[in-house]
Parts: C-alpha cells; structure tokens; sequence
C-alpha cells in the first residue's frame, strides 16, 4: 500500500488530498468537490496540465494573442507543446475560441486562443 | 452638471460584476470610466487558467474570464468611457475626470461605485541596497510585457516574494525558456496559493527559499545578479547564510496595495490593516451612497469572490440611488481577534441588513487545527475547524440575520481563531 497526500490544482482552494493506493485500488479523501477525486487518480496515474502562453499577432492591435490548449495535455508533453506555440504566427483579426494550431505536438489537442485581437 | 444614477470607477472585474448587478436591479443609468483603452483591467494579462471556477462553474483563463461580463455590459447597454482617468472624486459624489474627447468633466452621481483595484508594492517599498539597474520590474509589469506586448523580459530570473503573480511569472518565464533559479521569500510561509506553488514551482523543480531575502543587488547598467540570506524571526539577514544568484532578470511579488488615492480625497478613512475603505455588510463606505469592492476595497486572491463582492456593490447602490436609504441605526462593530488580522465587513448595520452576510477575512499566521468562531459579545455562536489556515488564502464566515435577532443587544461580533 503506498500512500501520496497532494495538493488539489483543480481551482484555488487547493484542497490537501490524500491518495491511498493498494494493488489496483485508488481511494481518495480530503476533496470537497468531485473533481478533487478525478484530479487526485489522474496526478498518480498520468498527471495532465493544461497549458496556457501567448502567440504573435501580425497586424492586431495588440503584439500578443493569449492561448490555452483545449484540454489537458500530458505533463511530460508541456515543453513539446511550447516548442509549437512559440513558432507559431497568426494574423489579426483573431476572435476568442479560434484554433490557433489544430493538433499541437501530436497531443491531438486544439490550441485556441482566449482573447480576441481586432486589426490595427 | 450632467448626473448619472450610478458612476462607476474602474472597469476591471469589480467594476464590470458591479454595472451588471446594478442595471439587473433596475439602474438604467450607469457609467462605467475605465482608464485603460480596453474592459477587463488586470484580467486581460492574467492568460493562465483557474478563473470561474465558482461562477461559471468552468475553469477560464482570466481574458475569457473578463470577455464573460463584458459582454454581458454590452448586452445591456451599459455605456462606459475607456482612456478616461477620474482625478477627483468628493463626498457629496462629484466626479471629475479626463480624457481626450470631452477634456475635463465634473458629474454628479446618485452613488457611486470604488472599483480601481490595486498595484503592486514597488522596489522602493523595500530598501533593498545596490544601484538601479536594468532588469527589475514587479511581477506584474513583466506579466504585462510578456502576455501583451509580447517581451521576454530575462533570460535567467530570481523572483523575490511568493505572491501569486510571482508564481505564475515563474512558471511563465519558464514555459518561454528562461532559466528561474530561485523563488525567496522572506516569511516562514509562503504568499501565494498552495495550488501555485503545485503547479508553478514543484512542476518545474524551482525552489522556492522560504525565510530568504535579497540583501544586495549587483550591476550597474543591467542587473548582474543577487544575494539572497537566510533571515532570523525578526526578519534581519543571518550573517554567513549570503549566497550569490547571476541573474539577467529580478521580479518582485511583494504585496498588492489597494488604490485609494481617491478614496482619500473623497475624505474617506481608510483601514490600517486592509489599506482599502472601512465599509458596512452593504459595502457602503463611511461617505453615504459611495461603495467600494473588488481589490480596492480589500486584496482578493479569487477573481470569482471580487465579482461576488462587486455583485452586491451594484445591487446595494441600485437599492440606495431608488430609496435614498439614509444611514443605518443599530451599527454592531465587527470585530477581528486572536489571529484574525481584519474583517470586511467592518460593522454591520443591523436595519438594511439581508438575510445572510458573508464576512471575508485574512488570518495573521499559518495555523494548524483551529477553529474559526463567531461570537456575539460574549457568546460563541458558530464555529469550524480548519486543518489549515495561513495568510496567503482569504477565509469567510456567513452571518445570518435570524441568529442575530436572537440576541437583539449584541454590542460587538468577533471573529476568531481558537485552538480548542
């Protein structure tokens, strides 16, 4: 039996969790909120991070469009996905919502962008 | 002089869930005067997630955040002037402020609405030695010049303070491929959401000195590096404990202060301990029909409790503007004591009171196993064991109307922490 206490990321309460783990067994206790238990299996199994930076507009009124992967992504993918988005351009306009790269670093997850930019 | 029910100053969150509540309860002459060229304020650069949780029941980053009330404003119509700055507001709610189109313009306001949010406490706050040179900004400003303008402000960083922009900023410079080598903190415990120093400093191996300050800063030109001590219980650097940083980059995180200058002109006092407005359970300050919310008011670490807050702002000044409800009678101070550093509410007045009213506070130390407690004078009348307490996360207490017309002669409420 191995036991892991954790601090919840889901939202800023940041709940302290603890994870026991027998053979195939996971129990969770600490949370307040269901997803405290879906992000306390998934920490210990395969930890997942949503990512968020910021890409170059060509043209926007502002330099930077603010971006996020749609969903989580693998931790151990977190670099790969920068590498992408840090090479990425794209031209103003932008609305929020709009996909920015379709599948980054072979994640099959979507990065949008989380703000509109008008043409200057 | 042109009059409008409700002015409000700051378009940022507060200001934005304020209009909102306001117009739903039926004010349909509102101003909002935002000095930036857009809506949102502070949200605009905050591009991580973990915003709206509690309102939206969904996790949004903070300009997705923002984009959720504005438009919500432009649905109803609410008109607002950007690249405006309010210069001057008085007690008998005269606003002055100016921008391009209109020059300078004084109005006149049925209530008006404190929103301006805070800024962060600069490096001179901090009598740190050494030169002036390049490379030292406050977390948010390079939080503005990498999220908007697109900057990368160092290539190899040391972040003075855990405040939670400090913590996102590391993972931030991170993420663009700078080199973080060390968060210092000068408290025994850190500022910051735990869930921040999770996801910002464990993920990517920063280590984060608790009990550590910068004692010199070297270079002339541009910052060369740092010297970072270990400090005693009284905060002096322990001799001997000095350890050299190179570093292109130092960012401070070192507390937010709320933006009070008007409020003070307004003549309106200020309290010692959250540097916002002493308000009422109506968040009215002690100028009548003027109300403060959001990071003015107090430094919040939740977006979601600053619309919260805002919310009731908006609606109790829509209920004074129709009503000109006059000062309340039966004012009970509330108190904060044994390790609650202050409350907001700072009194309640019994009369206008609603049925419940959510009292926000602060803790002065991390504590362990403590009840929170609510009495009435000398009666306990609630209390919650937490596991954790520290000064980095706002706790709340919810105060009913019904309980305390039980005990109609209570002088004072306190709140607490207590061990047993």
């Amino acid at each position: 039996m191995e036991v892991r206490e954790l601090i919840c990321i889901s939202c800023p309460m940041g709940c302290p969790l603890t994870v026991t783990m027998d053979g195939d067994s996971l129990t969770v206790t600490g949370n307040t909120c269901p997803r405290g238990e879906d992000y306390a299996k998934k920490e210990v199994l395969s930890p997942t991070r949503i990512v968020t930076s910021s890409v170059r507009v060509n043209g926007g009124t502002i330099a930077r469009v603010s971006v996020k992967t749609k969903t989580d992504i693998p931790k151990g993918k977190i670099f790969d996905v920068m590498k992408e988005i840090r090479a990425a351009r794209v031209d103003a306009p932008v609305a929020m919502g709009d996909v920015v790269i379709a599948d980054c670093a072979g994640t099959g997850v979507e990065v949008i962008a989380t703000k509109s930019v008008a043409r200057a | 002089m042109r009059h409008h029910d409700i002015v409000i100053v700051g378009g940022g969150p507060a200001g934005l869930a304020a209009a909102v509540a306001a117009r739903k309860a039926g004010i349909s002459d509102i101003l909002i005067l935002e000095r930036d060229n857009v809506l949102g304020g502070i949200l605009n650069q905050c591009i991580h997630n973990g915003f709206g949780l509690h309102t939206f029941k969904e996790e949004l980053t903070g300009p997705e955040y923002a984009a959720r009330y504005i438009a919500q404003v432009e649905e109803e119509k609410i008109p607002y002037r950007l690249n405006t700055i309010v210069v001057d507001i008085t007690r008998s709610r005269e606003v002055t402020y100016i921008n391009r189109e209109e020059g300078l313009v004084t109005i006149r306001a049925g209530a008006v609405i404190l929103a301006m949010g805070c800024r962060e406490r600069p490096r001179g706050a901090l009598n740190t030695p050494g030169y002036r040179p390049a490379g030292i900004y406050s977390a948010g400003t390079a939080q503005r010049l990498m999220n908007i303008e697109g900057y990368l402000v160092g290539k190899e960083a040391v972040i003075l303070g855990s405040g939670d922009i400090g913590l996102i900023m590391a993972r931030r410079m991170t993420l663009e491929g700078a080199k973080v080598k060390v968060v210092a903190e000068i408290m025994p415990y850190s500022g910051g959401l735990k869930r921040n120093i999770v996801q910002c400093l464990d993920d990517y191996g920063i280590p984060l000195k608790l009990s550590h300050t910068v004692v010199d800063i070297h270079g002339k030109e541009r910052l060369t590096g740092v010297t970072i001590a270990e400090v005693d219980e009284n905060k002096n650097p322990i001799p001997g404990t000095e350890e050299y940083y190179s570093c292109d980059t130092l960012l401070l995180s070192v507390g937010l202060i709320p933006e009070n200058e008007l409020s003070k002109s307004a003549g309106i006092s200020l309290n010692r301990v959250t540097s916002g407005p002493n308000v009422n359970d109506r968040l009215e300050t002690e100028a009548e029909g003027i109300y403060a919310c959001g990071n003015v008011l107090h430094v919040h670490d939740l977006v979601d409790f600053v619309s919260q807050e805002a919310a009731l702002a908006g609606e109790n000044a829509a209920e004074y503007v129709k009503n000109a409800a006059s000062d309340g009678e039966n004012v009970i101070p509330l108190v904060a004591a044994d390790g609650v550093r202050y409350t907001v509410p700072q009194f309640l007045e019994m009369d206008g009171m609603r049925d419940s009213v959510t009292v926000r506070f602060r803790v002065a130390d991390v504590y362990r196993d403590r009840y929170i407690s609510v009495y009435y004078d000398d009666q306990l009348i609630s209390r919650k064991k937490k596991k954790v307490l520290a000064p980095g996360e706002m706790e709340q207490v919810v105060l009913s109307k019904k309980s305390l017309a039980e005990y109609p002669r209570t002088e004072r409420i306190t709140i607490r922490t207590e061990v047993e």
